[in-house]
């Protein structure tokens, strides 16, 4: 991969920081009237998540990082990956580790579309959708007609995550869920 | 380039303020006796200094001025008695909240005055621009101390670079002392300055001298005579009790183009024509560059530049 100088720092650009793949956010220019220039530059590692705060020398450079962001679908788990096809009409499938899908488990459901970043070819993390529709696999009986504000019982989806629902709600039906919150929006379709 | 970038990215207020900025720069320093002056933005020498890049103008085979310092210096070596300016001043690469390539600069020379009373003037003017408050004058020294418990002149090498890596992340590739003093000044110090208050820091490390005479303090270090103000974490003005010695002068530029060669930087022209004049005889005096869109920066409440720029560079 090519070398990028701080003054290429953008937002989005991905670069390799003690061996990890970090997302560059935001990219600040310091400099004393009289002396050296610095660049305080803030980074997310792609691996774990977190935001890296980094003063460098202005001039001073990076590797890039082979970080390519794909849409596949998901297709099953084996116990130990979680496949992943391409939809670009290549079949071509990743396997991603039990890490990789670890924020998104709660919402993966078989044919549906993920956000897959690979690394080196290889599956870094799995985002889903904004929104995803599930099943309900599980609830106590619904109340029809309860519409009391604020009432909620537990539910348990098609997927094994459980999420507060309002007590209308039954097993089979279709809901929307927030998965940035794991809030349920709605009964899908209604 | 999108619809709007036709557009200024300040304010018309913040144009009506620079307006008046300039014309109260000016009511002051009449009252004063200050002779305003011009000297050119294209001068056939660049920056020495290795943390500055002029801007070079191939067609005429000059350089964009980094700040009017040599020339009016040489104003004074004629016998100017004290004068101002208002004028930009160009450095390329520098570009970011507080920076613009292309900036306006105050500086000013004060014959027969020292870098203390030159602080005061400083703090004169401010006061009639910002307001009074309480006025703070550190060492170098003590700032360090007080918010990093060590003494920047005598700490080792090492203990420098594990302070930049605390506080920083930063990793030292090489073992230069001034480049992490200024990491831990601009990232660690500078941001404690100049809260509610008007902070000048002086007797700074004789490497960073600049064009700023050399003395030893009372702890029998060489430190410069030099100051910088903050205000409210904002590095404001830089000024000197100003080097005279025509063999000093011509010494530090050598050191400075000695030092760019190491580095593989461009050679540039250093200014013969200061060193003649230093030479010739520069009254003993007292200079300060101020960084007037940070100024109206301050008396705009803005924590960018562009809020006060009417075209910042990617606009211009």
């Amino acid at each position: 991969m090519a070398n990028y100088s701080t003054n290429e720092f953008r937002s989005g650009l991905k670069v390799l920081l003690d061996g990890d793949p970090c997302s560059i956010l935001e990219n600040e220019f310091v400099k004393p009237g009289k002396g050296q220039a610095f660049n305080r530059v803030k980074m997310r590692n792609l691996k774990t998540g977190r935001v890296w705060e980094r003063t460098f020398k202005s001039g001073e450079s990076l590797e890039g990082a082979d970080v390519i962001d794909l849409d596949m679908e998901y297709l099953y788990t084996d116990g130990e990956f979680w496949h992943f096809m391409m939809t670009d009409g290549s079949f071509e499938q990743h396997p991603a580790d039990a890490k990789s899908v670890a924020d998104v488990t709660d919402w993966l459901k078989e044919q549906d579309v993920y956000t897959v970043t690979l690394f080196n070819g290889a599956v870094l993390a799995v985002a889903a959708a904004n929104f995803v529709e599930l099943v309900v696999a599980d609830t106590d009986p619904g109340l029809k007609g309860d519409t009391a504000q604020g009432a909620t019982k537990p539910a348990t989806l098609a997927t094994g995550a459980t999420v507060r629902v309002p007590l209308f709600v039954n097993v089979g039906d279709v809901l929307r869920i927030d998965t940035r919150t794991g809030e349920y929006q709605g009964r899908a379709g209604k | 380039m999108t619809s709007s970038d036709w557009q200024p990215s300040a304010s018309l207020d913040a144009l009506r303020l620079r307006a008046r900025l300039y014309q109260q720069l000016r009511d002051f320093f009449q009252r004063r006796n200050v002779l305003e002056v011009e000297t050119p933005l294209l001068g056939q020498a660049a920056s020495t200094d290795v943390h500055l890049a002029s801007l070079s103008v191939e067609a005429e085979n000059k350089y964009l001025q980094t700040s009017p310092e040599f020339a009016m210096k040489r104003l004074l070596a004629a016998g100017s008695g004290a004068i101002y300016q208002i004028c930009k001043s160009f450095r390329q690469g520098e570009s970011g909240k507080r920076h613009n390539p292309e900036f306006t600069m105050l500086e000013w020379y004060r014959p027969g005055f020292d870098h203390f009373q030159l602080m005061a003037e400083v703090a004169e003017l401010l006061f009639s621009l910002l307001g009074e408050r309480p006025v703070r004058q550190v060492r170098y020294r003590s700032a360090f101390a007080q918010v990093l418990g060590i003494d920047p002149h005598c700490a080792d090498t090492s203990q420098l670079a594990a302070l930049a890596h605390q506080y920083t992340g930063y990793q030292a590739d090489d073992d230069d002392r001034d480049t992490l003093l200024d990491l831990l000044m601009s990232q660690v110090v500078e941001p404690t300055l100049g809260r509610d208050e008007l902070t000048f820091i002086y007797d700074y490390p004789a490497s960073q001298c600049a064009l700023a005479k050399v003395k030893t303090d009372a702890q029998g270090t060489a430190v410069a005579k030099r100051f910088e103000l903050y205000v409210d974490g904002i590095e404001l003005a830089n000024g000197y009790h100003e080097l005279t010695d025509a063999v000093e002068q011509q010494r530090r530029f050598d050191v400075d183009l000695a030092e760019r060669k190491h580095r593989g930087m461009p050679d540039v022209p250093a200014d013969q024509k200061l060193v003649a004049a230093l030479q010739s005889g520069m009254p003993d005096c007292a200079g300060v560059a101020m960084g007037l869109d940070r100024l109206l920066m301050l008396m705009a409440g803005s924590d960018s530049i562009r809020d006060v720029i009417a075209f910042p560079v990617d606009r211009a």
